[in-house]
């Protein structure tokens, strides 16, 4: 059934030039394309070796990477069912899935990012906030004097919750220079809690789970050398690595988290209100203030964290190893030619194509060709998507190049298309729209293009 | 039982090729929602005379009529368990269980539970912002209405948005209203709640109609879920349907990766290994009744049944469908022994633990304890033949359900983790 054709083929990539040093050969791999007459080489396996190449369907962003072994597909299995389980209040006979809350935004990992995908904001009339938070800041940078970081909207019995949002969307209209006019949303949010005056609800769709572990294993060295705080090219995009206590941050939409335990710890706090050796505090989220959270049960007996290590340890290892799907027509006409004026448009400049992880690596994570599409550094994104105040030194206006593989699944995969950190964005269409400050130029290269060429460039972002 | 028809005339010539007497991969994915049907008939049955049995012992509390419900709970398990296999490879089951058998419980949400293990709680020793004790109730944040516990409140209670928000229903809120809180540990014993705890005329722990109230909703609610299943799997119902759209390589690749998903990740990682690191006493799926060893046991005896294509209901009755078994055996016959073994060697570890159990020497949350020696090498035993059993599956996923679908260009059978080596 199979044709034993695979040993040819490894020869073609082995017939590398010669004399080449290894440090020579990754950057002619790396270097952009200017052929955009076929895909390029490796580019359908966006994640590496471990691509999914099996599912696109609804379960497209839940599959292992390939590359484990099938003994460690059982920790990633594990894993899975700890990213799955709904923790319940103390107290409870399940000792060790005890300790929600007090206050909460989500009572699993899985509850907001949802089949390992993208979150949404509510619909219209919908008054719950499923796979969206909010962060809160002051002018300064730190979290609200009394409801502390993070507006929680939920609470275990007995406990008033912090308060809820609700979301309204006006109408703003985008015209193109063609003459075409397109409608954008702008979100306007009231909340029933009671902020300190100053204090800004900073909204927080939950990002896809896919190809985490391959973003930590790039080398801090490959991203530093992206950054151009003082645009000192002068194409307007600048670009700064976010620092988290002198480590490089990389994860969340504002790069405030180093590694994947400190992100998935500081959720395990925030979100769920569940304590961690690295964040031993019962009460996850609540101030000195609000001492009735502070009084409530907790999940912390004989004075372990809520969270075991090992526990954590298994959510770490899920969320580093979810298969990245593969492209799906990389080599379709239309595709290839979106891909030139995503080029064109110098989207490239913070969307970065291509990386390769680190030689040091875990092994199944190591000398993988990656196509993230990001340089996980922070961009001003102009007035139009800031944050009212800043977060700790984190500009309102700055937020992290969000990868773009997988994509293209998100209606698959989530059943919606909104995008941004907020979801304002119907289509991708509106998300280019959005894209103000550093990303402005390529936002009015986007506009200046045929709409032959605009479809094109869409294409090429959903065949991601 | 529902009749079943072999109208397909697809003749695949890599499965024909055994005779006439061979069966054809869609007469397999036929038979399989045909045992779906009578699996999830026969967990109804079980939860109506479960339904019947609660409705007795609300009536007339006794030590009698409580054990009875508990009796009926306990044959409830045997058949919705072997329908786990469902679970995985069929969205609509996937999508549905969750309010039938969803783990870990919010029992403080039900009713009272004893907070004292918790040390910090002088006045306060059992905790009551539960629905069984207060009308009204502040719940996520959002004030519930509870006057009346139905199986809209309570349906209300699980479900917001469309989002599993809260575990209050399904077999084990009705096991938590049977048996009470396991404040054993690792020690013997399950939950101990006394009748009188549904005994208004001489009421324990207060409230005793709310909770006899619950119990009602709670059952009402599982029968109508539990029929809503029995639909999905009838002719033309959803899950049916969806296994109809899907290619014979789909179709038998679906039931596979149900049986793998159960095995491996979910049985033997989740369920059971999860619960050896953990040494957790309440690690356990029926921690209420001390019934985790039957659940265990009866999700490996669904896998089985799957594929061997017959299912036993509890009435005795037999239904044998076109089997995944066959259909392998004209395809790879090592490969249906060696799967056929695989699966018979976890049904003698599993069985080893359920007749340590059943026997009384300990129950399964003693096997799992910290410095079990013997306890937890029994079950790491069944562990382990699940998960080799799961490499039989996926030998069978690449002889029957191939349908990798191919990335386009003559680079897809390369490897690009080589590049930079």
């Amino acid at each position: 059934m199979r044709m034993a054709v695979t040993g040819g083929l490894l020869l073609l990539a082995t017939s590398v030039v010669a004399m080449e040093t290894r440090e020579e050969r990754k950057a002619r791999i790396l270097a952009p394309t200017t052929d955009f007459t076929k895909a390029e080489r490796f580019e359908a396996f966006q994640g590496g070796s471990g691509t999914n190449t099996k599912r696109f369907d609804a379960n497209a962003f839940s599959l292992p990477s390939g590359t484990l072994s099938f003994e460690e597909r059982s920790d990633f299995f594990i894993g899975n069912g700890v990213f799955d389980r709904p923790w319940v209040a103390a107290p409870s006979s399940t000792i060790a899935s005890d300790g929600l809350g007090p206050f909460f935004n989500a009572r699993s990992c899985q509850g907001c990012h949802i089949k390992d995908g993208r979150g949404h904001p509510p619909e219209p009339g919908d008054a719950n906030m499923v796979s969206m938070l909010f962060a809160l800041s002051t002018p300064d940078g730190h979290g609200d004097p009394v409801l502390g970081h993070q507006l929680q909207d939920q609470a275990v019995p007995g406990l008033a919750a912090e308060g809820r949002v609700s979301v309204r969307y006006e109408p703003l209209f985008f015209t193109y220079p063609d003459g075409t006019a397109t409608e954008l949303r702008q979100p306007i949010y009231e909340t029933t809690a009671a902020l300190a005056p100053g204090t800004s609800l900073n909204p927080r769709i939950a990002p896809p789970m896919i190809g985490l572990g391959l973003v930590e294993s790039i080398a801090d060295a490959d991203l530093i050398a992206l950054a151009d705080p003082g645009d000192a090219d002068g194409d307007g995009v600048s670009g700064r690595a976010g620092w988290v206590d002198g480590r490089l941050g990389r994860f969340g939409w504002k790069a405030m988290s180093p590694d994947l335990l400190a992100q998935s710890t500081i959720a395990f706090l925030n979100d769920m209100g569940l304590s961690t050796a690295e964040h031993d505090v019962a009460w996850g989220d609540c101030t000195a203030r609000q001492s009735a959270c502070r009084a409530a049960f907790h999940g912390d007996d004989g004075g372990l964290p809520e969270i075991s290590d090992d526990l954590v340890d298994l959510v770490v290892f899920y969320s580093s190893h979810l298969a990245v799907p593969a492209r799906r027509r990389p080599d379709d006409a239309q595709v290839l030619r979106g891909k030139e004026m995503f080029y064109a448009a110098n989207c490239t400049a913070c969307h970065t194509p291509k990386f390769a992880t680190a030689a040091d690596a875990p092994d199944v994570l190591r000398n993988q060709l990656i196509w993230p599409y990001s340089n996980f550094l922070l961009h001003d994104m102009g007035p139009g998507l800031a944050d009212p105040n800043p977060t700790g030194e984190r500009l309102g206006g700055e937020f992290r190049t969000p990868p773009l593989w997988g994509i293209g699944l998100t209606e698959v995969v989530n059943g919606h298309t909104y995008f941004l950190h907020d979801g304002r964005a119907r289509s991708l269409e509106e998300a280019i729209l959005w894209h103000g400050g550093e990303g402005e130029a390529s936002r009015d290269a986007f506009a200046a293009m045929t709409a032959a060429d605009r479809a094109a460039m869409i294409a090429f972002l959903e065949s991601l | 039982m529902k009749p079943t028809t072999f109208t397909s005339v697809i003749a695949l010539g890599v499965f024909t090729a055994m005779g006439a007497q061979a069966n054809t991969a869609r007469d397999v994915i036929n038979g399989y929602a045909d045992l779906a049907f009578a699996k999830y008939s026969d967990s109804l049955v079980t939860a109506q005379a479960l339904d019947a049995a609660l409705d007795a012992f609300i009536a007339a509390p006794s030590e009698e009529t409580h054990q009875a419900a508990k009796d009926a709970w306990l044959a409830a398990r045997v058949p919705y368990q072997q329908t786990e296999a469902y679970r995985f490879g069929n969205a609509v089951v996937d999508d549905w269980e969750g309010k039938v058998n969803a783990w870990p419980l919010d029992e403080g949400l039900i009713d009272y539970v004893d907070a004292s293990f918790y040390g910090d709680s002088e006045e306060n020793n059992f905790y009551t912002a539960n629905v069984v004790a207060n009308p009204t109730l502040t719940v996520g944040g959002q004030s519930v209405d509870a006057a009346m516990i139905t199986p809209a409140v309570l349906h209300e209670l699980h479900e917001i948005d469309g989002v599993e928000a809260n575990v209050a229903t399904g077999y084990h809120a009705i096991e938590f209203l049977l048996w009470g809180q396991d404040l054993n540990g690792n020690g013997p014993g399950a939950g101990a709640r006394s009748y009188t705890d549904f005994d208004t005329a001489n009421c324990t722990n207060g409230n005793c109609d709310r909770r006899a109230e619950y119990l009602a909703a709670a059952s009402e609610l599982l029968l109508s879920d539990l029929e809503e299943i029995v639909a999905a799997w009838d002719a033309g119902g959803a899950a049916r349907t969806d296994l109809e759209g899907m290619s014979d390589a789909q179709g038998i690749s679906a039931m596979l990766t149900g049986l793998g998903s159960l095995s491996y990740g979910e049985l033997a990682g989740e369920r059971m290994q999860l619960g050896l690191i953990l040494h957790d006493p309440e690690e356990e799926h029926d921690c209420f009744a001390d019934n985790t060893h039957n659940s265990h046991y009866y999700d490996a005896k669904g896998m089985q049944n799957v594929y061997l294509g017959s299912y036993t209901a509890s009435d005795g009755t037999v239904t044998t469908v076109p089997s995944l078994s066959s259909l392998a055996a004209a395809a790879n016959a090592d490969l249906d022994a060696e799967m056929n073994s695989k699966l018979e060697a976890t049904m003698a570890a599993m069985q080893v633990m359920k007749d340590r159990a059943d026997s009384g020497v300990e129950s399964y949350d003693q096997m799992i304890g910290f410095e079990n020696e013997e306890g937890n090498a029994i079950v790491q035993a069944a562990i382990d033949a699940l998960v080799d059993q799961t490499r039989s599956i996926e030998a069978l996923v690449a002889v029957l359900g191939s349908d990798e679908i191919t990335v386009e260009g003559s680079d897809s059978l390369d490897n690009p983790g080589a590049v930079f080596e």
